[in-house]
């Protein structure tokens, strides 16, 4: 029989005297607890005013028409006053069904789905490649590994500067293709081959953390499986089918959420790349930052509306996939 | 007769093991010359990809004027370190270096000091609220950017933060505090309980114990959430270049954005102020990987 302990008192919860008053329950839960949330405090006060605060106050603003003409703000000893007014959930319905929502919302979305779905799964597929690849017996392992983790060890906003002189019209890459006569796109400028390059420089960034986890997840498969496997008769893809796949199954399911969600999130890489200059390659993100601070004048009450509907869509897929993973007998990993 | 049956099977089990490893014996976990001539093949073509951008960085930062990336065959002839001393003379560098330093190590000191009894008390105590609150913290860690830029910026403005290191260095704590908690929380739940216990017995208040005992056993522990940190900060584009303005106050990741404008680019300065910025951060990362990677993991494969 086990019994729960609470670990930091010894005392176990359940036998208590039968049930007192809510007065009672209250204060007893404090006097039990009340060392807990001392140590939470900090914590929670701090995500209250930093995290909670401000989402409740962009949560209202996005029932506004703030923008950067009408909202307070002090121009030389001058203090101007608010002038947004509440306006419902007009935002919200002019983001997902105004004239041009289309263009302005889902065309961005649509581009973001995909952007996440090709991202992570060329991260994942690479990454495990190169895992298998590393998890071999050869010769220089150690320095193949160093080398293939550069991409994550140098700062993104340094690399992707790297990249932009290369796919830069007369730079190294489109040099190269013409030596080989083929075509040069440009890369910078022409929506498609945008979208193209900021997939590549990301798969270039992501890969290195996916083959680390992935690697860690290998060398902690039991090497007896792969003896009684083979003992078995196993070809090669029937070993990698159902011992390795299988037993990297958690370490996938966290890497892959993860993976979505930072993917999902990815400002800086399509920032650094175009600037504003690329309005179709810009990600929902993107396109939120650019909506209130990177346009005049700057429409806050769009870009917040843009922020949470953006949570919203994060939080149903995790909750989804949480299930999904629990109907499968897993265990998401965070 | 039995005998004999066996024999046979076990020289065609032979036969077919050996015929399926393609001939000569060979130990378990070795691989046949063309699988290894082939791994070697893919891993020096990735390394070649991952190696090249940087490398052509570095190369392109020896170029000493602002159009050479586009005749890198000329860099060759007039190599030199002129940009170098330019960007360390006659830029902000040192500028960007100082706000830099302040901000991450701010984030870094502030986020690990509150996350670590925040992750003590969820490892230990299972109070009321400790789903909701662990939810909380999972839930923060999603946040786009875009969610809280907004909100942010208009209250930071209304409290005279915005470019000021303080105002940064809040930011900086809505991202890396919940992750830390978590990261604190799976390398406390490898301490056993028994250390607490053997406080409690001698005498020590929950506070005492974690303080005296746990604490010092959770070092590596806080290295990582302290690593974790300080790379998330340095690495962070969109609100330093939104609410870092004046341009002695830029972060790196800004101040790098500077050199190209609409109406220049001054792209050698910029290739050495990225090799400048690049080379102690890759160092630094080097160093802490290891921990980083299993810290990783291990933070997030604890529920």
């Amino acid at each position: 029989m086990t019994v729960a302990i609470d670990r930091a008192t010894g005392r176990r919860r359940g036998d208590r005297a039968p049930k007192p008053g809510p007065v009672q329950r209250l204060r007893r839960g404090y006097q039990k607890h009340w060392y807990a949330y001392a140590m939470i405090a900090p914590v929670v006060i701090v995500l209250g005013v930093l995290v909670l605060y401000p989402l409740v106050y962009g949560f209202y603003l996005t029932l506004t028409d703030a923008n950067s003409l009408n909202s307070a703000r002090t121009i030389g000893v001058n203090h101007i006053d608010a002038t947004y007014k509440f306006i419902g959930f007009d935002n919200y319905a002019d983001i997902l069904w105004g004239d041009t929502a289309y263009d302005r919302f889902w065309s961005h979305f649509i581009w973001t789905i995909v952007w996440t779905a090709l991202c992570v799964t060329l991260h994942y597929t690479i990454g495990l490649g190169l895992a298998l690849l590393l998890n071999q017996k050869l010769r220089g392992r150690t320095l193949y590994r160093m080398v293939l983790i550069l991409p994550w060890a140098v700062p993104t906003f340094v690399t992707v500067f790297g990249w932009r002189f290369m796919l830069a019209d007369g730079g190294i890459i489109n040099s190269f293709l013409e030596t080989l006569h083929l075509p040069t796109p440009l890369w910078l400028e022409d929506t498609f081959w945008q979208r193209f390059a900021a997939i590549m420089v990301n798969t270039w960034c992501g890969v290195p953390f996916m083959m680390l986890s992935l690697l860690g997840g290998l060398q902690s498969i039991d090497a007896s499986l792969y003896e009684a496997a083979e003992m078995d008769g196993a070809t090669a893809w029937q070993r990698f089918r159902h011992v390795t796949l299988p037993g990297l199954r958690s370490v996938s399911s966290t890497v892959v959420l993860l993976g979505v969600i930072w993917t999902f999130n990815q400002f800086a890489i399509i920032f650094l790349l175009f600037g504003n200059t690329a309005p179709d390659a810009q990600i929902l993100v993107t396109w939120a930052w650019y909506l209130g601070f990177g346009q005049q004048p700057r429409d806050f009450a769009q870009s917040a509306a843009y922020g949470i509907l953006l949570l919203a869509i994060l939080i149903v897929f995790t909750s989804f996939y949480r299930r999904w993973l629990n109907r499968n007998d897993q265990q998401l990993a965070i | 007769m039995s005998t004999t049956t066996v024999e046979t099977s076990a020289a065609k089990t032979a036969r077919t093991s050996s015929a399926g490893t393609s001939g000569g014996s060979r130990r378990r976990g070795e691989i046949g010359p063309g699988a290894r001539l082939a791994s070697h093949g893919i891993l020096i073509v990735a390394s070649l990809a991952a190696l090249f951008p940087i490398v052509w960085l570095v190369y392109l930062s020896l170029g000493p004027d602002k159009d050479d990336y586009l005749h890198p065959g000329g860099i060759w002839g007039k190599m030199t370190f002129d940009n170098y001393t330019f960007v360390l003379q006659n830029t902000k560098f040192f500028d960007w270096l100082q706000t830099t330093l302040i901000v991450v190590l701010g984030t870094t000191l502030i986020g690990v000091v509150i996350s670590a009894t925040t992750g003590y008390a969820v490892s230990r105590m299972r109070f009321p609220g400790y789903r909701k609150f662990m939810w909380v913290l999972l839930v923060t860690q999603m946040f786009p950017v875009a969610v809280l830029m907004v909100p942010m910026y208009q209250i930071l403005s209304d409290l005279q933060l915005i470019d000021t290191y303080l105002g940064l260095i809040l930011v900086y704590c809505t991202t890396t505090i919940p992750y830390c908690a978590w990261l604190m929380k799976g390398y406390f739940d490898t301490i056993p309980f028994e250390i607490d216990e053997a406080g409690r017995v001698d005498g020590l208040t929950p506070f005492g114990t974690f303080a005296r005992l746990i604490l010092p056993l959770a070092r590596p522990g806080l290295a990582v959430a302290a690593f974790y940190s300080f790379l998330t900060a340095f690495g962070e584009v969109a609100f330093a270049s939104t609410f870092m303005l004046s341009d002695t106050k830029y972060t790196f990741a800004v101040g790098l954005q500077t050199f190209v404008s609409e109406h220049d680019a001054q792209r050698n300065l910029m290739a050495a102020t990225a090799v400048l910025i690049a080379i102690p951060a890759a160092a630094f990362f080097y160093f802490v990987q290891k921990n980083l990677v299993t810290g990783l993991t291990a933070g997030g494969t604890k529920g």
